[in-house]
C-alpha cells in the first residue's frame, strides 16, 4: 500500500450476488436451465462502488439500517466475500468477528472447544495453553470446564466465547454487532473491551446500528445506504444524516401503520365510539415522532349516537408487548363533557415528552359515567415513537431539578 | 509452501483433526478401536467368502494379505473422498463467518484418513509377521505408491467438495461411481483372473489400480501383476501416473476457483 499510516484502503467495491429464483442445486436444474436458455436468477447488487479508508489506530463505524449492505462490506474486509470489483488493501493482520463462537461443538467439553476456537483464531496451542486459565476465569467458568458445550446455557457459552475472542491480539479487529447478544452485564463488558481496544489504539471497524455506541467509540465513520455511502467523516455528521433518515422513515412507515389501524373502524356498542386517534406537537403539527422534552398533545375523536353525559375517556401508553407505562383518565380532570346525540367531539390531551427512546402504543377506553359500562375501546391502536434522548435507559425520564446545597 | 506450513494453518490443521477424531467415535463404547475393528471385520467377511468359500486367488503366494492391502488402500481412498466431499458444506458456518483458508479443510479430512490408513497398516504388518511374506528391497516402494494414492484422493476431494457446495447430486454421482470403481479395480479379485490380455491394460490404466498392484508387488509378492507385467515395457507406468498428476491440477483448480464464492453459494 501507498500509505504506511493506513491500515485499510477500499477503493470502488462493488459486490452482487445472483440470487436465483428457484436454487439450482442439481445438475438436472442446470441442463434444463442450460437448454432453456433462461436467467433464472436475479442480480441483487449489494454494494456499488464503495470507497473509504482506514487510518491506523483509528476507531471506525459502518453504519446503517438492516440491509444497506453494511455487512456485506464487513465479510468482504474480512476477507470471506470476494468483491466483483474493486480492491482491498489491508495492512497488517486483521481478525474478524462476526459472531462468536464460531466453530464451537456442543459435542466437545468447554475446555476442547476453547482449543478449537482459539485455533480458527489463529493462536497456536502454546499460546492457547499460556493464556487458558485466564480465559476460564474470566469467563467465570471454572468448574464446568470439562461438560460437553451442550449442557451449557447460552449465556455460558456466550461468555466462554467472548473470553476467548477479546485475547484476539491481532493490528485490526472487525466487529460485528456483537453487542446484539447477551445480559446487561455481558454488554457492559463489552463495552469495557471497546473501551480497552480504543485506549490501546488499535484499529477497528465497528459494524452497527446503534447509534449511541457508534458515538462513543468511534472516530470516523460512513453511512451505508441500499448499497451506496451516503455520508463519511466524522462521526457525529454520520450520526445525525443517519438519525434524520431514520426519522423520516419512522414518520413515514408510522403515519402508514395508523392509518391501516384507522380504517378498521371498531366499536361495541353504538352509543358512543372510538373514531379517532392522533398525535401533533405543542404548534398542533400533526407527528408521529417526537423529540425529548417537547409537547404531544393526544387527541381523540369520539362519535356518538345518542345524548351521552359525562363518560369516562381513559387513554394508556405502552412499548409494543409491555405493560402500560403511564395511564390517565378525563374523569381526572374536571372538564364536563356532555356529548350530544349524533355528535363529534375531539378531545385533546397535552402531555410532557418524558417517554424514553421507543415506540409507543396507545389505548383507548370509553366507559360510561358510572365506570361500570364499557362503551368502546380501542387497543393498541396508535403508535408514536420518541427518538433523540442523550442518554436513552429508563423508561421515562422525570421532570427533575438539581441544585447543590 | 511457507504458509500453507505457516505455525497457524499448522496449529488450526492439528485442532481440527482432533476435533474429527474426537466427534468421530462420539458415543461410542470402543472408541477409537472401532478404526482397527472395521477393517478387521470387513477383511473377515471377505475372507471367507472369497478365500474359503469361492477360491479365488487360489495360486497366489499369501493371496489374503495381498487381499488385505487392496481392502486397505480402497478403503483409505474411499474414505479421504467421501469425507471429504461433504465437508467444505459441513464446515459451513466457519466459511461464512471465519477466515481460514479453505483448503485447509479438505487438509484435514485427508490427514484423519491417513491417520486411519497408519492404523490400519499396523494391520497389516502384524499380519504379514504372522505369515512367510518375505520382505525384499522393493518395500520402499510402498510409501510412495500411497503417496500417489493420496495425490489422487486429494485432487478428487478437492474437486468434488468444491462441486457439492453448488450441485447436491455430486454426492449420489460419486457413490455409483466408487461402486463402479470398486469393480473395476482388482481389489477382491486377482488381476490374472481376467482373461483378456486387452482388458488387463485397460484396467491397469487406473491410477487406482495401478497402485494397488504396484504396493502388492512391494510388499507381498512379486508374483502381482503390474503395468510392467502386462504391458512388458515401462513408459506405460507414465499414464496412470499423468493421470494423477492431471486429477490432482484439475481439482486444485477448479477449487481454488471455486473457493472465493463458498461463502456465498452455501
Amino acid at each position: 500500500m501507498a500509505e504506511p499510516e493506513l491500515a485499510i484502503k477500499v477503493t470502488g467495491v462493488s459486490k452482487a450476488f445472483r440470487l436465483p429464483h428457484e436454487k439450482q442445486s442439481s445438475i438436472k436444474g442446470l441442463f434444463v436451465n442450460a437448454f432453456r436458455r433462461r436467467r433464472s436468477y436475479e442480480i441483487q447488487n449489494v454494494l456499488n462502488d464503495i470507497s473509504f479508508d482506514v487510518k491506523k489506530g483509528e476507531f471506525f463505524g459502518i453504519v446503517g439500517r438492516n440491509g444497506s449492505g453494511k455487512s456485506t462490506m464487513l465479510k468482504i474486509l474480512a476477507g470471506i466475500y470476494t468483491p466483483n470489483k474493486g480492491k482491498v488493501e489491508i495492512n497488517g493482520k486483521l481478525t474478524p468477528f462476526i459472531e462468536l463462537g464460531v466453530g464451537f461443538s456442543p459435542e466437545l467439553s468447554g475446555r476442547e472447544n476453547v482449543y478449537l476456537n482459539g485455533a480458527l483464531l489463529g493462536f497456536s496451542r502454546k499460546e492457547m495453553e499460556a493464556m487458558y486459565d485466564e480465559i476460564v476465569s474470566f469467563a467465570e467458568l471454572e468448574q464446568f470446564m470439562d461438560q460437553k458445550l451442550k449442557n451449557y446455557s447460552s449465556g455460558m457459552q456466550v461468555r466462554l466465547a467472548f473470553s476467548i475472542a477479546i485475547r484476539a491480539n491481532t493490528e485490526i479487529l472487525v466487529l460485528d454487532e456483537v453487542l446484539a447478544v447477551g445480559d446487561q452485564a455481558f454488554q457492559k463488558k463489552c463495552l469495557e473491551y471497546f473501551a480497552k481496544i480504543k485506549n490501546d489504539k488499535k484499529t477497528v471497524i465497528l459494524v452497527t446500528h446503534d447509534m449511541g455506541v457508534a458515538k462513543r467509540y468511534c472516530d470516523r465513520a460512513i453511512l451505508i445506504e441500499k448499497g451506496k455511502i451516503t455520508s463519511q467523516g466524522n462521526i457525529n455528521t454520520v450520526v445525525s444524516d443517519y438519525q434524520k433518515i431514520n426519522l423520516d422513515r419512522a414518520e413515514k412507515e408510522i403515519a402508514d401503520r395508523n392509518d391501516r389501524i384507522a380504517k378498521k373502524d371498531g366499536g361495541n356498542t353504538k352509543q358512543l365510539t372510538v373514531h379517532r386517534i392522533f398525535t401533533e406537537d405543542g404548534k398542533g403539527k400533526r407527528r408521529v415522532v417526537f423529540n425529548p422534552n417537547e409537547k404531544i398533545r393526544i387527541g381523540v375523536e369520539l362519535h356518538t349516537t345518542v345524548a351521552v353525559d359525562n363518560p369516562s375517556i381513559g387513554i394508556s401508553f405502552n412499548n409494543p408487548g409491555g405493560p402500560p407505562v403511564a395511564v390517565t383518565s378525563s374523569s381526572d380532570r374536571k372538564v364536563p363533557l356532555k356529548l350530544a346525540a349524533n355528535s363529534t367531539a375531539t378531545l385533546s390531551w397535552e402531555v410532557e415528552n418524558i417517554f424514553n427512546d421507543g415506540s409507543y402504543l396507545i389505548s383507548v377506553t370509553a366507559l360510561d359515567k358510572s365506570k361500570q359500562i364499557l362503551l368502546d375501546q380501542a387497543t393498541e391502536a396508535y403508535k408514536f415513537e420518541v427518538q433523540g434522548w442523550p442518554h436513552p435507559y429508563g423508561i421515562v425520564h422525570p421532570k427533575d431539578s438539581l441544585v447543590k446545597r | 509452501m511457507k504458509y500453507i506450513f505457516s505455525n497457524k494453518n499448522r496449529a488450526l490443521l492439528a485442532e481440527l483433526v482432533r476435533t474429527d477424531f474426537k466427534l468421530r467415535y462420539q458415543g461410542s463404547v470402543l472408541g477409537y478401536a472401532w478404526s482397527l475393528l472395521k477393517p478387521l471385520l470387513m477383511f473377515g467377511i471377505l475372507y471367507i467368502v472369497f478365500v474359503r468359500f469361492l477360491k479365488v486367488g487360489g495360486d497366489i503366494d499369501n493371496y489374503p494379505i495381498y487381499l488385505l492391502i487392496g481392502i486397505v488402500l480402497w478403503n483409505f481412498f474411499i474414505e479421504m473422498t467421501s469425507q471429504s466431499l461433504g465437508a467444505i458444506v459441513a464446515r459451513g458456518d466457519l466459511i461464512r463467518k471465519i477466515r481460514i483458508p479453505r483448503w485447509i479443510i479438505i487438509i484435514s479430512a485427508s490427514v484423519s484418513a491417513l491417520i486411519n490408513l497408519m492404523l490400519n497398516l499396523i494391520v497389516v504388518a502384524i499380519f504379514i509377521m504372522f505369515s512367510d511374506v518375505a520382505i525384499r528391497p522393493v518395500i520402499v516402494w510402498f510409501p510412495i505408491v500411497v503417496f500417489q494414492i493420496y495425490l489422487l484422493a486429494l485432487g478428487i476431494s478437492l474437486f468434488l467438495s468444491a462441486a457439492y457446495v453448488k450441485y447436491r447430486d455430486v454426492s449420489y454421482i460419486w457413490e455409483v461411481v466408487t461402486q463402479a470403481g470398486f469393480y473395476m479395480t482388482p481389489v477382491l479379485y486377482p488381476l490374472s483372473v481376467i482373461p483378456a490380455l486387452i482388458y488387463q491394460k485397460l484396467l491397469l490404466l487406473n491410477p487406482l489400480a495401478q497402485a494397488i498392484q504396484d504396493a502388492r508387488y512391494a510388499l507381498v509378492t512379486p508374483e502381482t501383476l503390474t503395468m510392467g507385467g502386462v504391458y512388458k515395457a515401462s513408459w506405460p507406468h507414465l499414464i496412470p501416473l499423468g493421470i494423477t498428476a492431471f486429477i490432482l491440477l484439475i481439482g486444485t483448480l477448479y477449487f481454488k476457483k471455486e473457493s472465493k464464492y463458498f461463502a456465498e453459494n452455501l
